[in-house]
């Protein structure tokens, strides 16, 4: 069980062009910080592929043991550990976000769709 | 988790820094602000600055003592 879940976690992470782990959905955030996350992903256009970590702590668990990050959210971009919600809000603030996912995803990566949510126990 | 003991962690891991402040968000001791300016953090990416920060806190990020940490850091440079 374990292993097939680092692998559904590692294929996210390696496969979206932007994963945001975070506690609760897009649609109903369950804390503070993810929400600062999520926010300030969308200001800066981003794609966002969510994935809420609130249903089994395994999740959490098998993600920390991947990333080496303790807390949630934590975001990447094309694979990479951009940080958690104080990060990417100051990322967004001073524009290098915005740089980071164009030079990523290319120019025109906001026009890619709307926010989606993945099921990491399924 | 007292203010103090989550400071002096970082204090310890800090030694440098030049501003350290806790705030304790909610009042409960486990919604923590912490704000460190050190000579460590310049040129470093703001990751690997949050990475020592995180490192700092390891134990009671582990056993559930801090529920929530916010991080603001700051080079000296």
């Amino acid at each position: 069980m374990s292993d097939e879940l680092r692998e559904k976690i590692q294929h996210v992470i390696e496969k979206e062009p932007v994963a945001l782990f975070m506690k609760g959905t897009p649609q109903f955030v369950m804390c503070g910080n993810s929400d600062r996350a999520l926010r300030a992903l969308r200001e800066a256009g981003a794609p966002v592929t969510a994935v809420d970590i609130l249903p089994d702590p395994a999740i959490r668990q098998e993600l920390s043991a991947i990333s080496g990050w303790p807390t949630i959210p934590q975001v990447f971009v094309r694979g990479e550990l951009i940080g958690g919600a104080d990060i990417v809000e100051e990322l967004a603030a001073n524009g290098e976000l915005q740089r980071k996912l164009a030079d990523a995803l290319g120019p025109e990566y906001w026009s890619a769709e709307d926010d989606r949510t993945v099921n990491v126990l399924s | 988790m007292p203010i103090d003991a989550l400071k002096a962690l970082l204090e310890r891991a800090f030694p440098d820094a030049t501003e350290l402040r806790v705030d304790d968000r909610t009042g409960g001791g486990d919604h923590f602000h912490v704000t460190i300016a050190s000579p460590r953090f310049n040129e470093l990416p703001l990751i690997d600055q949050h990475r020592l920060v995180n490192e700092a806190l390891d134990a009671p990020l582990h056993d559930g003592t801090i529920h929530e940490l916010r991080i603001k850091t700051k080079g000296t440079a």
